[in-house]
């Protein structure tokens, strides 16, 4: 947190001030307030910025609603060094005498989880199982780790059909196969009817991250590129369209799929690779500003260079819905440093899950950690957090 | 993307720029042309280009009343969450609707405690809706200008014609001529011109806005909603300000015709009729600011059908939307933007959805603003 004094001292080193219309990036202090007010101690807690009674879809959907439900209650609970730090996976140090250090050369060990629940539990593109592996393959790939171990676990609504389960676990075993993780534990329990919605499933990973792969926000310097590994909103569209009620037919696909090779290739083609992600709940946007805070650094994004496929844009610009906020499950994010810009793109592109990367935006000198859009006018606006689910606008 | 694309032309957008820059009439900074664009769409529209960054400092958007989500009463509201806690019912509604809060919550938190709340993308979904679930009331919570209401009004009227009982309607369609007269009654106006919005005018044509020029004396231009249509109805309007003509002219030809769409009006007349008074959230009571279902259609009418608590909820005191919707303040003006006034939290009006002036403004631009003008005290 910058303080209020910080606004009239810039910290930016360059002191470098631009056309005086574009925004000089000074804090919310009237954020910051709010924030600072006190609360009663020795109960749990209503926070102040938290004043929901009950969860709404929102708190799921991975915008500031879920942001707020996951500091305000389960940090202020059960926070603690590595969980604080809100990763997608936690870098575990192994211990000295280890051997999985001596025989792989690992230095860490990457340990992620994820929760699926979809509808429909099959859509163009991917499915249920092939999500769970992806979801949790990816997490351990965009700490700079070999995913290798997968745990499954299944929650079965009394009455699901048995065929339903094989093509689940069909295609578990087929995604798990393509990302080259073992499936070493699993659990299964059923529930009754009305308590859950068909199969619910939990998969757990843990991944080898090798030595000299640290990857980390706080390695981002200004002047950093931002690459993604391809079109933006597939995911989310294909599945608002499998979902039928939205009378729309269109070619869309389900971009689903591991990213363990393409993080692998980036990283060895540019091993000074700050910082990795995969744009998933929230879309590029909500990573940008995760991303902001993070690198406590602003975030710029050209709107030109952000890839979309047309049907995805048609079926966005009739919704009302910025591609921006719409969710992948096959692509990454990347800063690089500017020197390895070009060997990563190439990298990128060489594979076939990155063969639409392009460059996006960079870092900013600037010290407020937002996300800055220049549109294709030459106009500047900020990037709207995503607030609940993407709902269409009604004119 | 054909016929978004040529909208969106980065060459002639910068061409548009320089002439309204090069026509700007001269003004002192503390006395900024102030130009209304009414509507919420136009809103939206102006901040995803990114427009505000690149107009002259001295011309001021002033984004207007025109998101009907925004502007329905807190009182509407409760309404509906009411109805939705009813065993019985299925409430339907437009997207963002159901993000609107109400004294109790929003649509969406009734859901989170168990209401039937459904976001669908037409009425005849809930009409639908009504014929596959014929034990349950099905509600449709009716939003929308004049834009939507044709629409709704179809589905009324083909539920009649098929005999549907369990379906009806709470209507909180508003229309957009009072709501501009409303504004323009106003004490503390700056406003030089007007934005006309699109999608109403296609609905109801451009004759309804002569009075704006003929009892006002100030210039109105009908828009579409890409940014060269923005860009083309300011320079318009500018055009209008420095030639010192004041007509109701249309930039948006290819959709909106002088006298509208005439099937569309002959609808919404047969199904709902004005209601002397309308409370808009932000504005108070507009005369003749909203519309009711017809006497001959009181089958379908939520209102007729269902005891209401229907009680009016004041504005919250803090709220400045009545201001800047008129263009008295700026958003960040307001003592409770930004602070007990966000968008996950609105308290008033402009915060509701995307398209409110607020909500845009903290979204988009000039969050900087607020902290700007404290932190330099």
């Amino acid at each position: 947190m910058m303080t209020d004094e910080s606004l009239h001292h810039p910290k930016d080193p360059s002191g470098h001030i631009e056309n005086p219309k574009k925004p000089d990036f000074p804090r919310v202090a009237a954020l910051q307030q709010k924030q600072q007010r006190s609360e009663k101690p020795n109960q749990p807690r209503a926070s102040s910025r938290f004043r929901a009674t009950h969860v709404t879809m929102a708190h799921g959907a991975g915008g500031r609603a879920t942001a707020a439900l996951v500091k305000e209650v389960f940090l202020d609970a059960y926070g603690g060094r590595h969980l604080n730090r809100l990763e997608d996976a936690a870098i575990l140090p192994l211990g000295r005498s280890s051997s999985l250090d001596s025989s792989l050369g690992a230095s860490h060990l990457a340990f992620s989880c994820d929760s699926f629940v979809v509808t429909p539990p099959c859509f163009p593109g991917g499915s249920l199982g092939r999500l769970a592996v992806c979801g949790t393959v990816n997490d351990l790939a965009m700490a700079g780790a070999i995913p290798s171990w997968l745990a499954i676990s299944w929650v079965i609504e009394e009455g699901t059909p048995i065929q339903t389960l094989r093509t689940v676990a069909h295609d578990i075993a087929t995604a798990a196969t393509e990302a080259d993780i073992e499936i070493v534990t699993g659990d299964t329990k059923v529930v009754e009817r009305g308590a859950a919605d068909g199969v619910l499933l939990t998969t757990a990973g843990v991944g080898i991250c090798p030595a000299g792969r640290e990857l980390g926000a706080e390695r981002i310097q200004p002047g950093d590129k931002l690459l993604l590994s391809g079109s933006m909103g597939d995911h989310g569209m294909a599945v608002m369209l499998a979902r039928g009620d939205l009378a729309i037919n269109a070619d869309i696909r389900s971009d689903c799929a591991p990213l363990g090779k393409l993080a692998a290739g980036l990283l060895t083609a540019a091993p000074n690779t700050r910082w990795m992600r995969d744009p998933t709940r929230g879309g590029v946007a909500m990573l940008c500003h995760e991303l902001a805070a993070a690198a406590e650094h602003s975030v710029l994004l050209r709107e030109q260079q952000l890839p979309v496929r047309p049907a995805v844009r048609a079926a966005c610009e009739l919704l009302g819905i910025d591609p921006l906020h719409v969710a992948n499950e096959g692509k990454l994010l990347a800063v690089v440093p500017p020197a390895e810009t070009e060997d990563a793109l190439a990298a990128l592109r060489s594979s076939p899950l990155g063969k639409d990367a392009v460059l996006i935006g960079e870092i900013s000198p600037h010290l407020e950690p937002i996300v800055l859009l220049e549109t294709p006018f030459g106009g500047t606006r900020l990037l709207d957090i995503p607030v609940g689910n993407p709902l269409p606008r009604i004119c | 993307m054909k016929y978004i694309d040529e909208f969106r032309d980065p060459k002639l957008a910068a061409s548009l720029l320089a002439d309204i820059h090069a026509r700007m009439p001269d003004r002192p900074p503390d006395n900024p042309l102030k130009l209304m664009e009414v509507c919420g769409g136009h809103t939206h529209a102006i901040h995803r280009a990114g427009l505000p960054s690149l107009l002259p400092d001295s011309l001021e958007l002033v984004h207007g009343p025109g998101c009907p989500v925004c502007v329905t009463p807190t009182g509407r509201i409760d309404d509906a969450v009411v109805l939705a806690s009813e065993e019985k019912s299925i409430l339907c509604t437009f997207g963002d609707a159901a993000r609107a809060p109400g004294s109790k919550g929003s649509l969406l938190d009734a859901k989170a405690t168990g209401a039937d709340v459904r976001v669908v993308y037409s009425p005849l979904d809930a009409l639908a809706l009504a014929e596959t679930h014929p034990d349950r009331e099905v509600v449709f919570f009716a939003v929308g200008f004049e834009t939507t209401a044709p629409a709704v009004a179809a589905t009324i009227v083909r539920a009649r014609r098929q005999g549907i009982p369990n379906f009806s309607v709470l209507s909180n369609h508003v229309l957009v001529v009072p709501g501009l007269k409303a504004i323009l009654a106003r004490p503390g106006s700056k406003l030089e011109g007007f934005i006309g919005p699109g999608h109403v005018s296609c609905t109801i044509g451009s004759e309804p806005y002569r009075f704006i020029p003929e009892e006002h004396g100030l210039p109105i231009v009908i828009s579409g909603f890409e940014p060269l249509d923005l860009l083309q109805a300011l320079l318009m309007l500018l055009d209008q300000l420095t030639q010192g003509r004041c007509e109701v002219e249309n930039q948006y030809q290819r959709a909106v015709q002088p006298h509208g769409n005439p099937t569309a009006k002959a609808i919404i007349s047969q199904v709902f009729r004005a209601r002397p008074h309308f409370a808009w959230r932000g504005l108070g009571p507009v005369p003749g600011g909203g519309l009711r279902l017809r006497d001959e259609f009181a089958a379908f009418d939520a209102e007729e059908r269902f005891s209401l608590p229907g009680k009016s909820v004041p504005d919250p005191k803090a709220c400045r939307c009545g201001e800047v919707l008129v263009g008295a303040k700026k958003p960040w003006e307001c003592g409770a933007f930004a602070t007990r006034c966000t968008p996950e939290n609105p308290l008033g009006a402009c915060m509701v959805s995307s398209e409110g002036a607020c909500a845009a403004s903290y979204a988009y631009e000039h969050r900087r603003q607020v902290s700007w003008e404290k932190a330099t005290g």
